[in-house]
């Protein structure tokens, strides 16, 4: 069954100028999905009109069957509840000036879900791999790698049925980017996944699917390990022939 | 970081340092402006001696040229320059930072009309704004000097408000904070006012001391209360004509007001510093 | 064999922590080495001590020699002698590094009137212009005549990064030293730059300094490398050598994230 349908989207702030152009695609339940794209891609446009924080020109956006409409105050209040984000900038993503605590327990707060909040915060920070104390500090007081896992705590606090990673490991280090991948990998076993990226080897190492955007339009998507052993679109062959390669382990494996 | 990390232990010093200095200096007029309610040396508007009288223990700052005790007037000064710097920061932060907060919300258009009245606004002195305002009203007094004031610091908070919430804005943490269901009250509430707080304060405790200062500009011109709410300003205008005589009237004025400018400023240093959570160590 | 760059027990200092300790290494003319590490690690600030550009309340130690003129303690001017002719850096991110109100042309032709003045040869007006030119088409930016009256803000990244690159060969150096210099770039571009750096270096015969985190760029790009870790020198030695068979668990833990990642790409997760 599928959970987001995105159906013939488009978006540009002028007609002759399409950041997305003639959109579609399906995210089904539990699945994976890596969104791949450069710079001018539109990926980041196209996150922004799947959580309803802008309204596509023309085609429609389903979010488990209803249509996503940000003026819907009722839908939108169910859809932040099952749907939340994972920023790229673990330092800008967190406002230095409230405790972890309070930072994790907002969609809670905002959202007015019922129950013990210290107690779920302390359960999400625990999910992330953080101890269940380090409500009382502040963002500044961790690295970006435990920022980030943080950021993943807020959003998986709400018990979402969704999960949208924006470039969500880009900014960190290689050992810690692998750690917070795996993280997700264990996350997206219990929720579906939208990983948006330009990272493929990231995307390769997690997510099932993938969809590669250029220039507003959808090229290809398919089975990851499908399209990356026989990418059908020059774009995708120009891609991944671009990606660097530790070439030199062939010698020794 | 690194130079951070390193110039960090003498900050921090010069902090705390910077946080007593201004605590003493606003300490010191917070307690004649509150001992003026209950208690004066001597009738600010009646004789108490001689004519330009020097200091003595019996007049600490001497007399003035009517024989009035100087230093009654100067306690009744502080107090007055206290309810002109609060009375007027309030009145221009509320209008100040509802406007501010207006422009960095609204359409391009109307953001642009704002930001092009306030610039506007700024280019007028503030002592000119005060000064049509306290000329529009009837009577001249503290309280028409006060709202003149208020008014006249507003544009300045407002274009400052607004450069600050459109830089909080655009973080991450205002979408996430969107993305979490927030309301756009509440993300001001939580999100954008404690941060922008900061600078805010600084620019405030500046202000404050411009205010002061233009209350006494305004009471020098004749434009302030009248007595015996006499401000600091119009004893220095007083004073002016005896100055070779008696220069403490003239003296006495212009220090108590620059050092309860400097006190406010370090206060509003110090206290930012130590409230901030990502100024405090780690 | 020339030696470029030699840096013996060189240390860097904020107050008492140190944050690069005692790194050694020689580069010759023709060579080039990689600087691997992730952040805190020291690389960039390696290179900023190598120049003698360390920012204010940062002190460095030990021996950096750079075209046989000690670097540490050296005086501004004679430094700035040595930067600008023996060696040049393209820094990570293309739009800082140049004045956004200036056209390209002239930020290019600045540094190249400025080296061919020292060489005695001065160039200016017509020949300066052409100069430029040539320059920008070594760079392989397309149509130099229209890139070179354009503001940094109307060129991509990567056009941006190819002026950067330009300013830098501009000095003639003998030693570039990039830092980072595709990061900031999507993967198809960084695969061009990448390619122009390589051909650059292999024509004029310079050193290169390369400082990254990537390491399947390192590995494609230089043929020593230095492993830091907050400013320690963890191993040192060949690329194949080093990323092949390496012996210390750090450099193991990053070779083995950066091959998770390529594994999966090949389908061998």
């Amino acid at each position: 069954m599928s959970l987001v349908r995105v159906d013939h989207v488009s978006f540009g702030y002028t007609a002759n100028r399409r950041i997305l152009d003639d959109v579609s695609l399906e995210i089904a339940q539990g699945d994976t999905i890596g969104l791949v794209g450069e710079s001018g891609s539109g990926k980041t446009t196209l996150l922004r009109l799947l959580l309803g924080l802008a309204r596509p020109d023309s085609g429609t956006i389903t979010f488990d069957g209803r249509p996503l409409d940000p003026r819907n105050g009722a839908f939108m209040r169910d859809f932040r509840r099952q749907a939340q984000v994972v920023y790229q900038d673990p330092y800008s993503s967190l406002d230095p000036r409230q405790t972890i605590q309070s930072i994790i327990a907002e969609p809670l707060r905002s959202l007015k879900i019922p129950g013990d909040h210290q107690k779920q915060v302390g359960d999400a920070l625990e999910a992330v791999g953080l101890d269940r104390d380090v409500g009382t500090r502040f963002p500044h007081q961790f690295s970006g790698g435990q920022r980030q896992r943080i950021a993943i705590a807020r959003a998986i606090v709400p018990g979402p049925r969704l999960l949208l990673a924006d470039e969500a490991v880009s900014a960190l280090d290689l050992t810690t980017r692998i750690r917070i991948v795996d993280l997700l990998a264990g996350l997206s076993k219990t929720m579906s996944l939208l990983f948006v990226s330009h990272d493929i080897g990231v995307v390769a190492a997690l997510c099932r699917r993938i969809v590669i955007l250029e220039k507003g339009r959808i090229v290809e998507a398919g089975d990851t390990a499908a399209v990356l052993a026989n990418p059908q679109h020059p774009y995708t062959q120009r891609l991944l022939a671009s990606v660097p390669r530790l070439t030199l382990n062939e010698v020794s494996s | 970081m690194s130079t951070a990390t390193m110039t960090a232990p003498t900050e921090k010093k010069s902090h705390s340092l910077a946080l007593k200095a201004g605590l003493l200096l606003v300490g010191i007029h917070i307690f004649m402006g509150l001992l003026t309610l209950v208690w004066l040396p001597y009738d600010p508007t009646a004789m108490a001696g001689g004519r330009l009288e020097g200091p003595s223990l019996l007049h600490l700052l001497g007399t003035d040229r009517l024989g009035r005790d100087l230093f009654t007037q100067m306690m009744i000064g502080s107090r007055i320059a206290l309810i002109v710097g609060i009375g007027a920061v309030a009145i221009g932060a509320v209008i100040g930072v509802t406007l501010g907060l207006l422009a960095a919300f609204a359409s391009k258009w109307l953001d642009d009309a704002l930001a092009a009245t306030l610039d506007i606004l700024i280019a007028f002195p503030t002592l000119l704004i005060a000064m049509l305002v306290v000329a529009a009203s009837d009577t001249a007094n503290l309280w028409s000097a006060i709202i003149a004031l208020g008014i006249a610091l507003s544009a300045i908070v407002a274009r400052l408000t607004r450069i600050l919430a459109k830089r909080v804005l655009v973080m991450d943490y205002i979408t996430a904070a969107r993305t979490s269901g927030s309301s756009w009250p509440k993300i001001v509430a939580i999100h954008i006012l404690p941060n922008i707080w900061p600078t805010l304060s600084v620019n405030f405790a500046l202000q404050f001391g411009l205010a002061v200062i233009a209350e006494a500009s305004l009471s020098y011109l004749g434009l302030g209360a009248p007595p015996p709410n006499a401000s600091w300003g119009r004893i220095l205008q007083e004073a002016q004509g005896t100055v070779y005589t008696a220069p403490l009237g003239a003296i006495a004025p212009g220090i108590a007001l620059v050092s309860l400018a400097i006190g406010v400023n370090l206060l509003a240093d110090g206290l930012r510093d130590t409230i901030d959570p990502t100024r405090r160590a780690r | 064999m020339t030696v470029l760059l030699s840096l013996e027990n060189l240390s860097v200092h904020a107050g008492n922590k140190a944050l690069v300790s005692n790194l050694s290494f020689s580069l010759n003319r023709g060579e080039r080495l990689g600087l691997i590490g992730e952040s805190g690690s020291g690389k960039s600030l390696t290179s900023l001590a190598a120049t003698g550009l360390l920012p204010a309340g940062l002190s460095s130690s030990g021996s950096a020699i750079l075209a046989g003129k000690q670097v540490i303690g050296a005086s501004d001017r004679e430094l700035n002698q040595l930067r600008g002719t023996a060696v040049a850096i393209v820094f990570q991110e293309p739009l800082t590094a140049l004045d956004p109100l200036m056209r390209v042309g002239k930020q290019v032709a600045e540094p190249l009137a400025r080296r061919a003045q020292r060489d005695g040869a001065p160039l200016s007006g017509a020949t300066l212009d052409k100069a430029v030119l040539a320059l920008l088409d070594e760079v392989a930016l397309p149509e130099p005549q229209r890139m070179a009256t354009s503001y940094p803000h109307e060129l991509s990244g990567g056009q941006r990064q190819r002026i950067a690159i330009a300013m830098a060969l501009a000095c003639k150096p003998d030693l570039l030293i990039a830092d980072e210099p595709t990061t900031a770039l999507d993967v198809t571009t960084q695969a061009e730059i990448l390619g122009l750096l390589d051909r650059l270096v292999r024509t004029r015969n310079m050193a290169l300094l390369f400082i990254s985190h990537d390491l399947p760029v390192v590995a494609n790009t230089v043929e020593r490398v230095v492993v830091l870790r907050q400013g320690e020198t963890v191993e040192a030695g060949n690329v194949t050598e080093v990323f092949g068979n390496p012996r210390h668990d750090y450099t193991k833990s990053l070779l083995a994230a950066a091959r998770r990642l390529d594994d999966a790409m090949e389908g061998r997760s």
